[in-house]
């Protein structure tokens, strides 16, 4: 078993190595001088010059690229061009939205699909089938913002039970949050319940048809007992990734309704910082929502060793 | 005291709903099980025994499969007998696993591959028997002590990807014993298993059968193991009981030609060169409607006009059944 | 006797109702894209400031917008934007996805480097992943499909590549190159002929992504130009009248909703058609 996370481990890094080189080199075909860019339109050439050698900008691409790896192995993500510091400090004060709507919306999500999956692969077929497969496939095509943009209308502007938008003031109590996170995690949990949906449905289809199924029921088992305990727990493991993975995609991937909501999160920086061109802050950005993504799979490799006896021998 | 059998299935028929229409894969069975008896239901895949079994377990896949006729008595322990396929569910649920218990052809794949043997075990007697956690851990290696597991005090905490098939397949028959229970279905129990354990497997059921006094249903295609384990023999075709009799009168004299046919592949008398195996050459014949003259003509090497109108009865001589209109002149 | 396949074809795929009717309107939603000019009933950008933001109406069907231009003609003229760049995204995806799938699954030595670039683009989340090379390309039509296509891309990898490896394995492949038929006519006739049902029926798929992740784009700001009427820029320049007048953002995102779900039904009905295992369990 260590052996095999080892080895996972290992394609992980190579996986975040490609993500940083891809990262790097793309922002290199971005028009425009960097340093340049840095210091505006006022700047002179020899203040350009400059800053190319403190940056090394000057040096040959491949020496740019090594040397910035070092930098991101330390855990520097360079300086954010128009926040006037350090790009790790810029995620990091944009961390908590971010990690809470993540959080929220994928709980609401796994709350509401896990159910409605079981119920639909137990009743296979029949009307409550169709109704929750139909409504996933729906929820599945809705675009997040616009949904947001609709639940603002309806809750927070006419209904006025919600706050419109935002974080609530610095150092607001956790309910406040709670309040402001309240509808934007409704809106992705309703968009992201739709794979766990279709995926807790396909996986209970697949075990409740397996021979121990119909062991339980041959126990005198009650019908409940042999879909949650016997059926479920064997279930588990396709669920637990599509859940994991819909939790790592939510880190970064909420960008669109983090800016309907006007959320200070980690995705509102990526949009302000595309608008302004902040190219360091998209870098760090991204290498930390990949990083996030590859420690999220590991976790959940981690967690299958629990949940699958046959995974820890 | 009751001279009723345990278990009695009376002119059982068995319906599915497939995507070509409705299919009768059972159609008027009739066997019997005494206390203490092993009877053996033989036939070929397809021939509705298995399906028989799950009827009698409530077990049919729902909501394709459904009783549609006829009756499946069974005495329970109260002396009480009830019709097991009008019988409520919750009812039937309390019996399941209790008073009748199954155990079934895959030992690989029957087992929950994410809960440890004892736990599973554990789980029926807690049902069934209302015993505690800890006690009916107790329990569970006592039952594994009992079919023949060393070191069932380990054993009993590990998970069935561990064991072996043959140790898997006694975890299941301890699984099935845990409740004592009157009446044992065993589908196939051995196919599935090297030679060497089958015989281990088998010689084991009979051991706890008789120690218990269960009533046995013994499901197989093996007629070698027939002759080994069974009391009576009940052979089916094509949904339909053909023949039924004491295992020394059906080896013995087997009146249908079916029968006789199986026999022959026995190696045995193969061996001898007797005719019959013809017939296993050829493909069971499909499933049509009742009533459109015997079902196994269209194999039969005796069959003649009259096997091909009308339908043929089950006939009853002393203890002997057979469906076969041609039988006293072909086989006296 | 050749018209029996087509026939046999249509059957089944319209054996479930459901997927008749989104086939119907996706393919009335594209009649109405392609014959724009015939069929809206004014000019995308005829401005009347008179009649701005006006509700929905016997004038103007789904209302006006903040310049008094009429709704429903801009979300016809905005499907030629948003589908015409669905489009193209499935078109380039299908094409590169397929070649690298096959390439992957076929040669051994190609597999690692390439699903390992693969899982690289797939560790970041579709929408930020977009934003990233749109921000780098620059926001314009063309380089959202481009950012779009290197989106999707992966996913049709991994299909092509998973269906190849088994294809590769079958014994009339094998027959195949022990009668000494090049590599490449394998891979092009018979590999290729074999992939094409699970990747049309990603194409269905990812159609419908790329619809909703171009407004996504749009309405950050990252996508299309924003006088270009897309479904997505229309919400965006509408949000801000949304309080007074709702359906310059419901109708916008309705049409989203009505082209992504008929394509999403159409693939999977093309799904449950094409693969003999679901066809035989239903």
């Amino acid at each position: 078993m260590w052996l095999k996370l080892g080895r996972r481990l290992g394609s992980l890094l190579i996986v975040m190595f490609l993500v940083a080189a891809m990262v790097f080199f793309l922002t290199r075909l971005a028009p425009g001088d960097p340093a340049a860019l840095m210091l505006g339109d006022q700047a002179t050439a020899e203040d350009i010059a400059r800053l190319r050698q403190v940056y090394g900008l000057d040096k040959p691409i491949l020496v740019q690229f090594v040397l910035w790896l070092k930098e991101i192995a330390t855990g520097n993500l360079g300086q954010s061009i128009f926040l006037q510091r350090p790009v790790v400090q810029a995620i990091a004060e944009r961390a908590e939205p971010t990690f809470f709507l993540a959080l929220f919306s994928v709980s609401v999500a796994a709350l509401v699909g896990i159910p409605a999956g079981i119920v639909s692969a137990v009743w296979r077929g029949r009307l409550v089938d169709q109704i929750v497969s139909g409504l996933a496939m729906l929820a599945a095509n809705i675009p997040s913002f616009w949904l947001g943009l609709i639940f603002i209308q309806l809750f927070a502007v006419r209904l006025g039970w919600f706050p419109v938008a935002g974080y609530g003031e610095p150092g607001a109590p956790f309910l406040d949050r709670l309040m402001h996170l309240a509808l934007p995690a409704t809106v992705l949990g309703i968009v992201n319940s739709a794979l766990i949906v279709r995926f807790t449905r396909a996986s209970m289809l697949d075990v409740l048809s397996d021979d121990y199924v119909r062991t339980a029921r041959s126990k005198g088992v009650s019908e409940v007992r042999v879909v949650l305990r016997h059926a479920f727990g064997n279930a588990l493991v396709p669920i637990i990734t599509v859940v994991g993975l819909t939790a790592a995609l939510l880190v970064g991937g909420a960008i669109v309704t983090e800016t309907v909501f006007g959320l200070p999160g980690i995705g509102n920086l990526v949009v302000s910082a595309v608008l302004r061109r902040d190219y360091p802050v998209i870098q760090g950005a991204l290498i930390v929502v990949a990083a996030i993504y590859v420690l999220i799979n590991l976790l959940i490799d981690i967690i299958y060793t629990f949940v699958d006896p046959r995974v820890r021998y | 005291m009751d001279k009723s059998p345990l278990l009695s299935i009376r002119d059982l028929e068995v319906r599915f709903r497939t995507e070509e229409g409705e299919v009768t894969p059972v159609r008027g069975v009739t066997l019997s099980v005494g206390a203490g008896e092993t009877v053996a239901l033989v036939g070929e895949s397809g021939s509705g025994k298995s399906v028989t079994s799950l009827a009698t377990m409530g077990l049919l896949p729902r909501p394709a499969g459904r009783v549609s006729g006829g009756q499946i008595l069974f005495r329970k322990r109260s002396g009480e007998t009830v019709d097991l396929a009008t019988l409520p569910s919750s009812d039937l649920r309390k019996l399941r696993g209790s008073e009748i218990a199954m155990i079934f052809q895959e030992p690989m794949t029957s087992l929950n591959p994410v809960l440890t043997v004892g736990e599973q075990i554990a789980e029926s007697v807690r049902l069934h028997m209302s015993l505690g956690h800890a006690a009916a851990l107790k329990r569970a290696e006592e039952m594994l002590e009992l079919v023949e597991i060393p070191n069932a005090r380990r054993r009993v905490h590990e998970y069935p990807h561990q064991m072996s098939g043959g140790m898997r397949q006694r975890v299941m028959i301890a699984l099935a014993m845990s409740c004592n229970p009157s009446l044992l279905i065993a589908d196939e129990p051995t196919t599935a298993l090297d030679v060497t354990i089958q015989a281990q497997i088998l010689v084991l059921i009979e051991r706890l059968q008789k120690e218990l006094g269960m009533g046995v249903l013994f499901i197989t295609h093996n007629l070698g193991v027939v002759a080994e384990i069974a009391d009576r023999v009940t052979v089916m075709y094509a949904g339909q009981v053909v023949e039924t009799g004491t295992v020394g009168a059906i080896f013995r004299t087997p009146r249908h030609p079916y029968t006789s046919a199986l026999l022959n592949c026995l190696p045995a008398r193969a061996q001898r060169g007797e005719d019959g195996r013809r017939v296993v050459q050829s493909i069971p014949g499909s499933i049509g409607p009742v009533g459109d003259g015997c079902a196994f003509a269209p194999r039969c090497s005796q069959a003649a006009d009259v096997c091909r109108t009308g339908s043929i009865m089950l006939e009853a001589e002393m203890e002997r059944s057979v469906r076969c209109v041609r039988w006293r002149e072909a086989f006296a | 006797m050749d018209r029996s396949p087509i026939l046999l074809f249509f059957r089944r795929m319209f054996r479930r109702k459901l997927v008749l009717v989104a086939f119907v309107v996706l393919f009335v939603i594209m009649l109405m894209a392609l014959l724009a000019p015939w069929v809206a009933p004014y000019e995308p950008t005829a401005i009347k400031v008179i009649r701005r933001l006006k509700p929905p109406g016997e004038l103007n069907w789904l209302g006006t917008d903040e310049f008094g231009r009429d709704v429903f003609s801009r979300i016809i003229y905005g499907a030629r934007a948003s589908l015409g760049i669905g489009f193209a995204v499935v078109v380039v995806s299908m094409t590169v996805g397929t070649l690298f799938g096959l390439l992957a699954g076929y040669f051994r030595s190609l597999d690692g480097v390439v699903m390992r670039v693969v899982d690289a683009l797939m560790a970041l989340p579709d929408i930020l992943l977009a934003i990233f090379l749109v921000a780098v390309l620059g926001a314009s039509a063309f380089n959202v499909v481009l950012a779009l296509s290197i989106v999707y891309t992966p996913r049709v990898v991994r299909v092509v590549r998973a269906s190849t490896l088994v294809i590769r394995e079958l014994p009339f492949v094998e027959a195949a190159r022990a009668l000494g038929v090049s590599t490449r006519r394998i891979l092009s006739v018979h590999i290729l002929l074999n992939v094409a049902s699970p990747v049309l029926v990603q194409a269905t798929f990812i159609f419908a992504y790329a619809v909703l992740a171009e407004a996504g784009l749009s309405f950050l700001g990252a996508g299309v130009p924003p006088e270009l009427p897309t479904w997505g820029t229309m919400i965006a320049s509408g949000q801000q009248y949304a309080d007074d007048a709702f359906w310059v953002v419901l109708f916008p995102g309705l049409a989203i909703v009505l082209a992504a779900l008929s394509l999403q039904i159409v693939g999977d009905g093309l799904r449950d058609m094409l693969d003999p295992k679901l066809r035989k369990a239903l």
